[in-house]
């Protein structure tokens, strides 16, 4: 299946040396127990294509490591408790203040543990970093139609991959037990509790009681280290696992077909390569965190529940919930049966989950509506699907706005403009974000796929003029080489699904929406370029 | 150090400190906020009250200042509110953060180089407080920063922070106006915004926060803007979201540059 793997290296000509027969013999060893040199043989030969992007989920992965090894330094000194302490470390404006073991011991960290501080900011500098490095990829993914068969489970383990690591970045938010989190904890209070009927339970089910509770800090301390952790290092190893069945897709090109991949075998160029570049992006945390505050908790101070801050915000990646709530227009709260309905939390619970869903089995409802069953493994060029491109264009849209409601009132205070304007232009952008995002991705996909059949065709303007002999001017067009021309015509084909009767010879509601739909993704589309358009043009 | 000067402030002020309270409740319930209420005789009103100054602080007053706030400072309906028992402070403050005389009917008279010399600003001070008496500029004792400094922390935060930010950086209001940063505001600016209670900020009068509490205060602002963030640079103290934008931007901004070259050197 891989074309480029280059064969594995015969025993050298000269007798070993005595430092190479000691690893001779040690690998031997350890294989003749462990029959460990299979898998090294199936997954060194793991082929990795060199396009940039394919990098990324890479540096979610090396960003990972860099979160558990910082992690377990901090578990050595923090302390997961809300047991009232007074606190006597070295940091003074809080000297002599009562907080929570938790506050204290997270300052302590801070302020009086050799390294301490450097760690905590790598922590969550790694953490911020891991997000957006998971976010990009899956942008990466998605835009590529690398999700496609024989792919959808992995979609649908690296979306488990996302959801765990915010659950993971906002539970260690949560940790230190300063004002920040403990204002966020109150969100995700007040959320739980606008949940109709039940809410009011699970709220006091979490905090132990009424919220602040003295029980969520040992909770989500072991959720965080431990239950979360676990979860997440199994769907990795899944994840990967998986990648490497599959194999990589790759971008089309001279030589790389559905059926092969191109680029460099795992051992040894590119283990070399890629252990290199773990320490890259460890280097690059280490260096803004050493450089950088984040989460200054000892200006924030202990929880308590009667300050809030102005300009308090959730991490990044919480952002967009923190937006939708922002978003809600006043007065969405009423009394029926006795009961107050939340409707200004109730939405925001049920829109989230369905956007979330909805990116979740996004392979399953394209799958269904292009009735597409091929397996693929060349990654699409974004214009080549501008349905998707599209869809995908509309989905970061409203994600983006969400994301810019949180910070709302720092738009405000930035650009000089009232809070009010900037709330009511978001929750215009909303709704019409995606919709504009939609149409003009749409054209600007349909656009470029159009220019690329042109230059496929009549090569492009090389912008040299040229006087016929019977004084005409013509603009000499440079014709593509052949492998250049190759990228620009391999793509599949699509076109909308016919409506068929099934076997009882009825036409079902469901077929009618799926070719509908089905319509919809396909009917604008610039067919590929033939081999007899190529061949008719240089005659 | 740090822990030094905490503890000998500590120990070396319990007993003046308790001094200061009496004699400042003794003193400022005659005057200060009390007289913003009852408007009663002050105690605060400067003792170098002349003739001379407030003369001269009425020409400067009519020249600069009567359009808006009227002739004899009496307010002119819709365009300046009255000034009678503003007091000394608030046109300190005022005039010497340059936010008066105002420059154009914003949403929020800001802050600009000041337009008077500390004379000048002076006497129009003395003149509007020669009208009416209102809480006076604040005793240097309270502008040290020699405060209680962590009960000027949590004071801040509880009575600060929701409008100023925990770390002072600012934050929105509604309609456009907002609380400005107070990194680099004078000791005594900040003592007078407190008393006077500019534009949307509350009076934060002498039952409500001491004149103590009030130097607590000052000094954990001084506290922030002389040590800077220990975790290194601090992005505008503007928490979340400017963290997050900075690895969106920078961070992973820089690790997709190395991901390009190594994929360039590769082909
Ligand atoms: C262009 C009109 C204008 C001019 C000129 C002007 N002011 Fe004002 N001033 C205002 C307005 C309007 C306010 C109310 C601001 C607010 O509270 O939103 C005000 C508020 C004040 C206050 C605060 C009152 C309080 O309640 O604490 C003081 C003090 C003051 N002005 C002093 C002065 C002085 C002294 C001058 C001259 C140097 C001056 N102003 C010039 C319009 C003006
Ligand atoms: C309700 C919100 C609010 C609260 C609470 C509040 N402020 Fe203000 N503060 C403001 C606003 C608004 C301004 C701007 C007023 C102006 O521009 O005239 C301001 C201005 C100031 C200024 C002047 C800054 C400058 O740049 O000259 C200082 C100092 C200040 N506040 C200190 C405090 C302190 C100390 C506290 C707590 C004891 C406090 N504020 C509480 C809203 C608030």
């Amino acid at each position: 299946m891989t074309v480029s793997a280059p064969p594995a290296p015969s025993a050298p000509a000269v007798a070993p040396s005595r430092g190479s027969r000691f690893t001779g013999a040690a690998a031997n060893y350890i294989d003749e127990r462990t029959s460990i040199s299979g898998l090294v043989k199936e997954l060194g030969r793991k082929i990795f294509p060199d396009h940039w992007s394919f990098m990324l989920g890479e540096v979610a992965l090396y960003s990972f490591v860099v979160i558990l090894l910082s992690g377990t330094f901090l578990t050595f000194f923090f302390q997961p408790s809300m047991t009232e302490v007074v606190y006597n470390g070295s940091y003074v404006p809080l000297k002599g203040m009562q907080m929570s073991a938790a506050y204290s011991s997270t300052l302590n960290i801070s302020f009086d543990i050799r390294g301490g501080l450097l760690f905590r900011q790598i922590h969550h500098w790694a953490a911020l970093l891991f997000i957006a490095a998971i976010g990009l990829h899956m942008l990466r993914v998605y835009f590529t139609g690398a999700f496609r068969k024989p792919r959808e489970i992995n979609w649908v383990i690296g979306f488990v991959l996302f959801i765990l690591a915010m659950a993971e970045g906002f539970t260690g938010y949560s940790l230190p037990d300063d004002l920040l989190s403990g204002n966020g904890l109150r969100i995700i209070d007040g959320l739980i509790k606008g949940i109709p009927v039940i809410g009011t339970w699970i709220s006091y089910l979490l905090f132990g009681g009424e919220f602040p509770g003295t029980k969520v800090v040992a909770m989500f301390f072991s959720i965080h280290i431990l239950l979360l952790p676990a979860i997440l290092v199994a769907a990795l190893g899944a994840h990967l696992l998986l990648m490497v069945i599959n194999k990589h897709t790759q971008f089309a090109g001279p030589g790389r077909t559905n059926d092969n991949v191109v680029g460099v075998p795992i051992l040894p160029i590119f283990a070399a390569k890629a252990g290199g570049f773990f320490f890259v992006v460890f280097g690059v945390i280490v260096l803004i965190a050493s450089l950088f505050t984040i989460n200054p908790i000892w200006t924030y101070g202990p929880y308590d529940p009667s300050p809030v801050s102005a300009g308090t915000q959730p991490d990044w990646y919480i952002g967009f919930a923190d937006g939708a709530l922002r978003l809600i227009p006043p007065g969405w709260e009423f009394v029926w049966l006795n009961h107050t309905w939340s409707f200004n939390i109730i939405v925001v619970i049920l829109v989230l989950p369905i956007f979330l869903a909805a990116v979740a089995f996004y392979p399953f409802i394209e799958g269904w509506i292009t009735g597409d069953k091929r397996e693929h493994h060349i990654a699409q060029r974004p214009r080549n699907a501008p349905a998707r491109t599209a869809i995908g264009a509309a989905g970061v849209t409203f994600y983006a706005v969400l994301w810019a409601a949180a910070s709302s009132d720092l738009i405000a205070t930035h650009f000089h403009v009232s809070i009010e304007g900037v709330i009511h232009v978001l929750q215009a952008l909303v709704f019409l974000g995606p919709i504009i995002a939609y149409i003009v991705t749409k054209r600007v996909c349909i656009g470029l796929q159009k220019k690329d059949r042109e230059i496929a065709l009549h090569g492009f303007e090389s912008g040299r003029i040229v006087r016929l002999p019977g004084g005409e001017y013509v603009e000499v067009h440079e014709q593509l080489s052949d492998y250049e021309r190759w990228r620009l015509v391999s793509f599949d084909e699509y076109e909308p699904l016919m409506i068929r009767p099934n076997a009882q010879g009825r036409i079902t509601t469901a077929q009618r929406t799926r070719a509908a739909l089905s319509r919809w993704f396909f009917e604008d589309r610039i067919m590929p370029v033939t081999k007899t358009e190529i061949e008719q043009q240089h005659h | 150090m740090a822990k030094n000067t905490l503890s000998t402030a500590r120990r070396g002020r319990r007993h003046p400190l308790a001094t200061i309270a009496l004699i400042v409740i003794g003193l400022v319930s005659t005057g200060g906020a009390y007289a913003l209420f009852s408007s009663t005789a002050s105690a605060n009103t400067p003792a170098s009250t002349t003739t001379a100054t407030v003369d001269q602080g009425k020409k400067l007053f009519a020249a600069n200042c009567a359009t808006c706030h009227g002739v004899n400072a009496g307010g002119v309906a819709g365009v300046g509110p009255s000034l009678y028992g503003v007091g000394a402070a608030s046109v300190d403050f005022q005039v010497s953060t340059g936010r008066m005389p105002l420059a154009n009917q914003g949403v929020q008279a800001e802050q600009k180089p000041a337009q008077f010399t500390k004379d000048q600003i002076s006497a129009l001070a003395t003149y509007v407080a020669s009208l009416s008496p209102g809480p006076g500029i604040p005793d240097a004792k309270y502008l040290k920063g020699n405060g209680n400094l962590a009960n000027g922390a949590e004071l801040f935060r509880i009575n600060c922070a929701m409008c100023h930010n925990v770390a002072g950086a600012g934050g929105a209001l509604t309609q456009g106006k907002f609380a400005p940063t107070l990194s680099g505001v004078l000791p005594v600016h900040v003592y007078e915004a407190m008393v006077s209670g500019p534009q949307n900020m509350p009076v934060f009068n002498d039952k409500n926060l001491t004149p103590a509490q009030k130097a607590d205060v000052i000094t954990y602002l001084k506290y922030l803007d002389q040590n800077p963030s220990p975790g290194g640079i601090d992005l505008g103290n503007l928490g979340p979201v400017s963290e997050g934008l900075f690895i969106w931007i920078f961070g992973l901004g820089a690790i997709v540059g190395v991901t390009i070259w190594i994929a360039a050197k590769a082909n």
